[in-house]
């Protein structure tokens, strides 16, 4: 078996050492670095993750050294969405069968990324391993380099079998593979004082373009996405940035942690969802990029933007104010849904805390308001009982509440929809609201309330002979 | 007869197969009361999860032994029974549906033995049946790990009873990965009309409209009841629907000694012809009017259509059993079966009325696809049928850009119907095209 590489076990450790005061808080966090019990998780593994991480680099192929299985059931799965070439969208192979677990996999995979780099002439070559192929101990880290000798095409193996953990760690992982292999490989032809890197944000249905276009209005240089959208030769340059900007996720952090260590490059959180989100962001990595001139044309901007946004949406805050909502998502897109609630003049009266930290919980509460409730199991039940109670006129949650919202007969927006449409920048709010009205004032809602004109006339026969007895 | 080749890559690029978790775990999906559970890393359930969410649409309780590096190391045993005895207390599982994966296989964990163990250890679980089935990703496929989980169920759960007395009007229907819930729901009733009782193995009819309360505690409210699984035995014949289902009708024969017969496909005139004649057979009763109306309308729209269908070529990328019965359809309405993919060896290929077929992957497909008016593959295949300019018809799974999937219907007279005019309507549409 190939031994996990040694880093991702420091990479733990650099996670609490680093930050001796913060230890406190990260110890509550620490649910992602739990290990996973029999017959309750529900999460996916690390090579999943590390694929998401890494695929929206597009001109790049990206292989998995397994069963092909395990490429089949990732494929199509996410949306993210390129500018330029479609090779990531191509899923190889190595397709280790019965005869290649006796015999190991590694001559198949060499002769599979020399065929594959003649016939599709890829920028880089990624190379996955699985469980199947590390169990076995196949020495993809060998492969790669005679393949990138071979072959002059950089190829990267990472080292993803899905029992090293969850999700967190593929991303790890990932992020570990494009430090040692990818990042500082390369020079950008000119610098600017103003390059960043935004990390985090896979492009899913287009997101990051809702965001370009604001950076380049102010000059700011994106050199690198890391990644969604991205071309491999940005992320080998990516070292020359002067700010790194994760966005949405902390999935990367530790990558940023270790660009600062390595480069000087300094990084701050920050999220695209949500006017006041956006905002901050962009007033954020002004200040941080320590431009005067800067920071006056970004708070130019934010004034324009706002005001065009203000402008669209006064049509759906007529029609949505006073609707009252049930919100069970525990992600970040909370955040998004409360800040276009507020600004569409709904009201929000009951929020599930899961997965969220202490002190989100704390600000989700001071948001709710006196009223507001607390789902405390996020179950169907529980939802289901809130809506009876509190005459709740929508449910945002994911697809597996909406059997409680069709029970309940009222609107539901399946959250994970973003995958579909892109709620960030701007824009996103804009999207938003289109949905939640398309989702309130659809027909069909008043048309699967009503009953059949044969079981009116039973029920009410039903009743009045209920009333006679 | 058709000459089989298999493509020589050392790389396969678009794969065609999936695991054969995903067709285990989907069989099982059609028994009331299961849950499913993978002996594996977590990921191996999420990813199998996912195909079928995204091609039902709705929630597919699964759950995952979570292997970690330190129990792939010192074995999975205890993650086994710890699982089992986690399920049994927050989902009170009628039946567990175990399913070993690529990880533990190779690993050699040894699961018949694991699970007499935990029965020997666990008394209390003597009332649950545990149905095992051994699907490794890195050999067969989807269809083969349905097959295979069929044939579990069947060797695990029915009763030798000798007191059992043969009920008169009960069959089982055994159907393979190829057919829909809609084909399912479609069998069922027309099986009824006959007067018989049919027992449906698995029985996914129920998953359209299977009503599950919460992931993560939830089991299928619908599909095949134990009780039904339990009485197979008194049943007088099998009808094995899909030629992976041979093996599963054998199982019966030996065990009960009922007899079967293997229908590789229900869709076309003469296909269902023989499927109603057997039916008359065993019930004695004849073929009810409404269909004897429904085969005249096919009959009917199968001569008013049929021009829009001769000497077309298509082209197939599909699992055996479902390759088997489109290529059948399509060559009686005359169409040309240009090039077929298909995703592992199986004895019906070789008997397939066409030239040649390939097992490989989806770009193989796309070479030898060039130069067809139609192709017929899952919706990994719109890519394809982009860069080829050729239309796209989707089967198999999964299919995620388009709604009416569990639904959809292609078996008996009126799904051959249905299968005639959505087909034909592309190539319709193409001809208009042309002209104007």
């Amino acid at each position: 078996m190939n031994p996990t590489p040694g880093k991702i076990n420091d990479s733990f450790s650099d996670f609490n050492s680093e930050d001796a005061p913060q230890q406190q808080k990260q110890k509550k966090k620490k649910s992602s670095t739990q290990l996973p019990q029999p017959g309750t998780t529900q999460g996916s593994c690390a090579f999943d993750s590390a694929m998401i991480t890494l695929v929206p680099i597009t001109d790049a192929a990206h292989v998995v050294h397994g069963p092909s299985g395990c490429a089949a059931s990732i494929w199509g799965s996410y949306s993210s969405l390129s500018s330029g070439s479609m090779l990531y969208k191509i899923r190889f192979s190595s397709d280790i069968d019965e005869n290649d677990i006796i015999f190991g996999g590694a001559k198949k995979l060499y002769k599979g990324i020399l065929e594959l780099a003649r016939r599709y002439k890829p920028a880089a070559v990624f190379v996955y391993s699985t469980c199947i192929t590390a169990l076995i101990g196949d020495d993809i880290e060998g492969v790669c380099k005679n393949a990138t000798e071979k072959t002059g095409i950089p190829t990267i193996p990472v080292h993803c079998p899905g029992f090293i953990g969850n999700q967190n760690l593929g991303n790890r992982v990932a992020g570990e593979a494009m430090l040692e292999h990818v990042i500082g490989t390369a020079e950008p032809n000119t610098s600017t004082p103003d390059d960043i890197n935004l990390i985090g944000e896979h492009n899913i249905a287009g997101a990051i373009w809702n965001v370009l276009p604001l950076l380049e209005k102010l000059g700011i240089r994106v050199l690198a996405k890391i990644t969604g959208d991205a071309i491999y030769k940005e992320v080998c340059y990516a070292h020359r940035a002067k700010l790194n900007v994760l966005l949405s996720s902390k999935a990367l952090i530790n990558m940023a942690k270790s660009m600062e260590k390595k480069y000087g490059i300094p990084y701050i959180e920050e999220s695209i969802y949500g006017i006041e989100s956006i905002n901050q962001c962009l007033r954020n990595i002004a200040a941080k990029l320590d431009n005067p001139d800067l920071q006056e044309r970004t708070e130019k901007l934010i004034v324009e933007e706002t005001a065009a946004i203000d402008e669209k949406l006064s049509l759906y805050i007529t029609r949505l104010q006073g609707k009252r909502m049930i919100l069970s998502i525990g992600s970040f897109k909370s955040w998004l849904i409360i800040f276009a609630a507020k600004k569409l003049g709904i009201e929000v009266i009951a929020i599930s805390t899961k997965n969220n930290t202490e002190e989100d919980k704390i600000r989700l509460k001071s948001l709710l308001g006196q009223d507001g409730i607390i789902l405390e199991q996020n179950s169907s039940e529980e939802i289901l009982q809130i809506i009876n109670e509190n005459q709740a006129d929508m449910l945002i949650a994911d697809k597996r509440h909406q059997d409680a919202s069709l029970t309940a007969r009222i609107a539901f927006l399946d959250i994970n929809q973003e995958r579909n449409h892109p709620y960030a920048g701007y824009i996103g709010i804009l999207e938003v609201a289109r949905e939640l009205y398309a989702a309130f004032y659809n027909p069909v809602w008043e048309q699967v309330c009503q009953l059949a004109p044969w079981e009116v006339g039973v029920e009410e026969a039903g009743n009045s002979q209920q009333e006679e007895i | 007869m058709a000459i089989i080749s298999v493509t020589s890559t050392s790389v396969a690029v678009n794969p065609l197969k999936q695991s054969q978790t995903v067709g285990a775990v989907l069989a099982f999906m059609g028994l009331k009361g299961i849950m499913p559970l993978l002996h594996g890393s977590q990921g191996c359930t999420a990813l199998t999860k996912k195909v079928l969410v995204q091609h039902f649409r709705q929630t597919i309780p699964l759950s995952s032994t979570a292997m970690t590096e330190v129990a792939t190391i010192l074995g999975g045993e205890e993650r086994v029974e710890q699982a089992i005895l986690t399920l049994v207390q927050r989902s009170k599982p009628e039946i567990i549906g175990l399913c070993s994966t690529g990880l533990v296989e190779t690993r050699g964990d040894d699961m018949g033995r694991f699970v007499k163990e935990i029965r020997h250890r666990r008394p209390e679980l003597d009332y649950l049946p545990i149905v095992l089935v051994s699907t490794p990703d890195f050999k067969g496929t989807l269809q083969d790990g349905f097959a295979g989980a069929v044939e579990s169920i069947i060797r695990e759960i029915p009763q030798k009873g000798s007191k059992q007395d043969p009920c008169p009007t009960q069959i089982t229907i055994l159907a393979s990965s190829a057919f829909t819930p809609g084909d399912v729901q479609e069998i069922k009733e027309i099986v009824t009309s006959f007067g018989l009782v049919p027992i449906v193995v698995p029985d996914l009819s129920g998953v359209l409209d299977g009503y599950i309360e919460d992931s993560s505690s939830a089991i299928t409210a619908n599909g095949t009841t134990l009780a039904q699984l339990r009485s197979i035995g008194s049943s007088v014949f099998t009808l094995a629907l899909g030629d992976s289902m041979r093996g599963g009708a054998q199982i019966l024969e030996q065990r009960f000694n009922i007899p079967y017969e293997v229908f590789g496909e229900l869709t076309g005139l003469t296909a269902v012809d023989k499927f109603l004649q057997a039916l008359a057979d065993i019930s004695g009763v004849s073929v009810p009017d409404k269909y004897r109306r429904q085969r005249r309308q096919l009959q009917h729209v199968m001569l008013e259509n049929h021009f829009y269908f001769g000497c077309k070529r298509v082209s197939l990328a599909l699992e055996p059993d479902l390759l088997w019965s489109t290529v059948s359809f399509l060559r009686s309405l005359g169409v040309e079966i240009h090039s077929a993919v298909t995703t592992t060896r199986f004895p019906l290929l070789e008997k397939l009325p066409i030239k040649s077929v390939t097992i490989g992957d989806l770009e193989d497909f796309e070479q030898l696809a060039v130069g067809s008016d139609l192709l017929i593959t899952n919706s990994h295949g719109v890519a394809i049928a982009q860069r080829l300019k050729i239309p796209l018809y989707r089967q198999g799974i999964p299919i995620f850009d388009q709604l009416d999937h569990g639904q959809f219907t292609k078996v008996g007279y009126r799904g051959t119907m249905q299968l005639l005019f959505d087909i034909g309507n592309l190539f319709l549409e193409q001809e208009t095209k042309v002209k104007h």
